[in-house]
């Protein structure tokens, strides 16, 4: 099994997909592009101790589009079959009429750089995986008298891409993902509180079989740490964000904004700011499809653009958009890569890979001890933004006060509050503890894996949104 | 229409029972549709999908198992039944799990299916995509569209279980919404969201839509931060629909059982006032969840959840309905969100009963405080276990029993069971959002609610 994902393996015949290419086009037409895929997945979790929902699925199917001008036609099938692809084809062409391009001979494929996968997920017993959860549950359960309630989660998904469009590109991807995930609920009287973790890659199996259970006991943790948690203040202080999963507030407030459909459209507040200074000067961010293992990493992107790493903030000021092939052309520019879709069933949009902030040299300490009274938001719960105006509103799942220079309190409860620009500019360290971790990201109704992470941040002066309302 | 999904789902069963399965079930769904999206009076993409998958649970003994696929071939239906029956050697086994006992029913409910999705050709589509664009564009604050959007899909379901169930139905939706951006001559800019939901495109007031999205945007230009305070708040239709939503989800028997409702074993006291009706309709021929029967093939029914303050019950499936015991039946609230998972327990359409004022009247009786029109990270946060949150909100000052300047980035802070049972009234009339499930809501005055702002 291993060897086979060294080479470039196709759905579908090249001499197929440039039929199918050369159909798309028949009516019209400037870009067309087939995408081939066959996706399957296994999970299963825990709840109450006991394995449960274990399901399994498979798909295989193709998208094609036609570009003509400013206008994207678009159909799906399943199934990988000449006459679905045509059918497919025709559909997407049904509605055009017009100039159309010749297509060009498609390139060979060539082998793609995949990332390391040692166990394939597929060949681990499913009753390994069950054994994974029910360990997981005892180390949360062992956590505490407080522990009230487990659950854990595996997952494992193989998406297998191929590529091919009108101008000749045509490449291939493996993608095998696997993550753990432990959800735990304490008590303590009339107090519920949650503590979550996650642990997720572009890898193998080989992931999970060192230790990755503690996610159990670390999830408790958090939980039985905020039994004993006051309400969060209100009012604007100093934030320090946590390393890992704290940078989702950067995917949130910054990354979004940088994607080249909201800002063609004039909803983004990050319009017309590339070379314009929009942080400290010290701030250094990526978008990073290459990072090796993580979960927003691939060879290509979903458009057959070999992945890149991309600095989209250097110097403080914003040095590059997040495109596709589509508003590329729109602008004159190059894709950057970041044409991802869900799957076949679904259009690439312009969308983040892993984006982060460069970790700089200030020790994660060194954040804290220089606030006299402040806030440290560890985890979030999740977030919006509202990309044209850049208000945001983030739920702080586990979080503190900093008084003196030093942690004490935890804090529930809180939200964090404030304009994207604002809070960008408002960055004044980060720290060299770099962690990435993994989430899916929503957009359009598409769902896809991201990668977000960061060492310590610190925000200048931010509004806490607390319950102690006075 | 649905005959051969029917053999589908039949063949898929008895594929699972032949792999092994102690009992199985089927279910077959296969749909198609279009989404226009406009940008500047243009097309800027048109999609045309179709689907067709089918998904199998299998029990072996108490364990259960899924697997779903869309290779539908003789060998395809095998390798999926035969995933289910693996899947289900895996899981734990529980005394509870099983197909309904009582499957294969079903109810009629009118009106599922609209002609106007098939009738309507791609052009009167789209137009009526620029038409809600042209009617958002219309304000001249108005400085841009971000997405103009018009959806519709016609789908046919059928399920085949080894309890009797066996049927199928078709039916129609769409929707289509706009996301406008106003601007002032400062540099404020807020955005407005203006959407609806049909059976078909003939229903949509695409006029309508476009006015909501340039309203809700130009009502919100020049807000600022209200002062941190304890006050009542009316809640607009969409946001009561979001924290209903998020009420009916905690009223499902799994999270009461799994002791992840903050309404754990309050059936029959007063949860709400007076003011609180909530029934759970899957008959409602307008509801975009109704039908003949639920996702496990339960017949679809009426479920009064709160009457007048009171809780009357849990939503069930067949698994909670069993795990509940004492005679307890299945109120047909399995959900599917597809052939991709299998059923949970689940809200069908929740209809919250409307009261006698329109909003001046609940405004008039607000006196002072706050009106909010959207709230921001609903599900982020609040706390499902406790009920307790905290949540981004944008609005209206409410003044002297009226509507007065714009507010954002402030948060309302409360919990559920507090805020149930601070309901002062419900307005009218209620509409249909598709937030939170899908829920018929009108707005709510809310007598108490911590607002945090400066």
């Amino acid at each position: 099994m291993p060897d086979e994902r060294n080479n470039a393996v196709s759905l579908i015949d090249p001499a197929l997909a440039e039929r199918v290419i050369s159909r798309a086009l028949e009516n019209g037409g400037d870009f067309a592009e087939v995408f081939c895929e066959e996706r399957s997945g296994f999970s299963l979790s825990i709840d109450e101790s006991r394995v449960e929902r274990a399901q399994r699925g498979a798909e295989r199917g193709a998208g094609v589009r036609v570009v003509s001008g400013d206008t994207t036609y678009f159909s799906h099938v399943d199934g990988l079959a000449e006459p679905d692809l045509l059918r497919a084809a025709e559909a997407a062409a049904a509605a055009l009429s017009g100039e159309r391009a010749e297509p060009r001979a498609l390139a060979t494929a060539e082998a793609p750089e995949l990332q390391e996968v040692e166990v394939a997920p597929e060949v681990v017993p499913a009753e390994r995986k069950a054994e994974l959860l029910r360990e997981l549950d005892e180390r949360a359960r062992a956590a505490g008298d407080e522990v009230a309630q487990a659950q854990g989660s595996y997952a494992e998904g193989r998406r297998r891409v191929q590529v091919a469009s009108s101008e000749g590109v045509h490449a291939t991807d493996d993608r095998t993902r696997v993550r753990l995930g432990a959800q735990v609920v304490a008590r303590r009287g009339d107090v519920v509180e949650t503590g979550f973790e996650t642990l997720g890659a572009h890898r193998g199996f080989e992931l999970l079989e060192n230790g990755a259970v503690e996610l159990g006991a670390q999830a408790a943790e958090s939980a039985l740490t905020l039994l004993g948690a006051d309400p969060a203040p209100a009012g604007s202080m100093p934030v320090v964000v946590g390393k890992g999963f704290g940078g989702v507030l950067f995917h949130e407030m910054t990354g979004h904004g940088l994607e080249s459909d909201a800002v063609q459209k004039g909803a983004s507040v990050y319009a017309g700011k590339v070379g314009e200074r929009v942080a400290a000067e010290h701030l250094v961010a990526y978008d990073d499809g290459r990072l090796p293992g993580a979960w927003g990493t691939g060879a290509i992107d979903d458009e057959g653009a070999p992945s890149q790493k991309t600095a989209v903030i250097e110097g403080g000021k914003v040095t590059s958009y997040l495109y596709d092939v589509v508003r590329a052309r729109k602008d004159g520019a190059e894709s950057t890569a970041n044409g991802r879709r869900e799957s076949f069933r679904h259009l690439p949009i312009p969308r983040m890979t892993n984006t982060y902030i460069a970790p700089e040299d200030a020790g994660p300490d060194d954040l804290i001890s220089e606030v006299e009274r402040g806030f440290y938001a560890v985890s979030f719960a999740g977030g919006q933004v509202d990309p044209a105006t850049g208000d945001f509103v983030f739920g702080v799942s586990e979080g503190y006060m900093i008084e003196g220079g030093k942690v004490t309190k935890p804090c529930r409860g809180a939200t964090l509050i404030g304009n994207c620009l604002d809070a960008l500019a408002g960055i004044d360290a980060v720290a060299n503890d770099f962690e990435m971790k993994t989430g899916f990201c929503g957009k359009d109704g598409q769902r896809v894996p991201v990668g977000t992470g960061q060492g310590h941040v610190r925000i200048g002066e931010l509004t806490v949104g607390g319950t102690a309302v006075g | 229409m649905s005959g051969d999904l029917e053999t589908l789902a039949a063949g898929a069963l008895d594929a699972a029972l032949a792999a092994g399965a102690g009992d199985a079930e089927a279910y077959a769904q296969d749909g198609d549709g279009i989404e226009v999206r406009v940008y500047e009076g243009e097309v800027e993409a048109l999609t045309e999908a179709a689907e067709r998958g089918v998904g199998v649970r299998a029990w072996i003994d108490g364990r259960s198992g899924y697997a779903y696929g869309t290779d539908l071939s003789d060998e395809g239906v095998r390798a999926i039944a035969a995933g289910a029956v693996e899947a289900a050697r895996v899981a734990d086994p529980d005394e509870f799990a099983g197909p309904p006992a009582d499957a294969g029913g079903a109810v009629d409910v009118e009106g599922l299916l609209d002609s106007s999705v098939a009738g309507w050709g791609t052009e009167s589509k789209v137009e009526l995509a620029q038409e809600v664009e042209r009617a958002a564009r219309a304000d001249e604050r108005v400085v841009a569209i971000e997405d103009t959007v018009y959806a519709d899909e016609a789908q046919r379901v059928a399920i085949a279980s080894s309890s009797g169930a066996r049927g199928g139905y078709e039916s129609t939706s769409c929707y289509a919404y706009a996301r406008a951006i106003a601007a002032d001559d400062g540099d404020d800019r807020q955005t407005g969201l203006g959407f609806e939901v049909a059976r078909g495109p003939g229903r949509l007031d695409a006029g309508a839509i476009g006015r909501e999205a340039a309203d809700r945007a130009t009502s919100l230009l020049g807000a600022t931060k209200p002062q941190s305070r304890t006050c009542p708040v009316v809640l607009d239709e969409t946001v009561a629909a979001s924290f209903i939503g998020f009420i009916g989800g905690v009223l499902c028997a799994d999270a009461v059982q799994r002791g992840r409702s903050p309404f754990a074993g309050r059936l029959g006291d007063e949860i709400a006032t007076e003011a609180l009706t909530l029934t759970d309709d899957g008959l409602d021929p307008q509801g975009p969840a109704s039908a003949p029967f639920d996702g496990e093939g339960t017949p679809r029914s009426r479920t009064p959840l709160i009457d007048a303050g009171t809780l009357r019950t849990y939503l069930h499936d067949s698994y909670t309905a069993r795990r509940q015991g004492g005679g307890q039946g299945s109120t047909g609230n399995a959900a599917r969100s597809g052939y991709r998972s299998p059923p949970t327990v689940s809200t069908s359409n929740l209809l919250i009963a409307e009261g006698e004022r329109e909003l001046d009247g609940l405004l008039a009786e607000a006196g002072d405080g706050v009106y909010v029109t959207d709230v921001a990270g609903l599900h982020s946060g609040v706390n499902p276990v406790s009920g307790t949150f905290s949540v981004g909100a944008s609005g209206r000052r409410i003044e002297g029993g009226e509507l007065a300047a714009a507010h954002t980035e402030f948060t309302i802070a409360s919990d559920l069971p507090k805020m149930l049972a601070a309901v002062r009234a419900a307005g009218r009339p209620a509409r249909w959002v598709p937030f939170g499930g899908s829920v018929k809501a009108p707005a709510l005055l809310i007598g108490e609610m911590a607002v945090g702002g400066t």
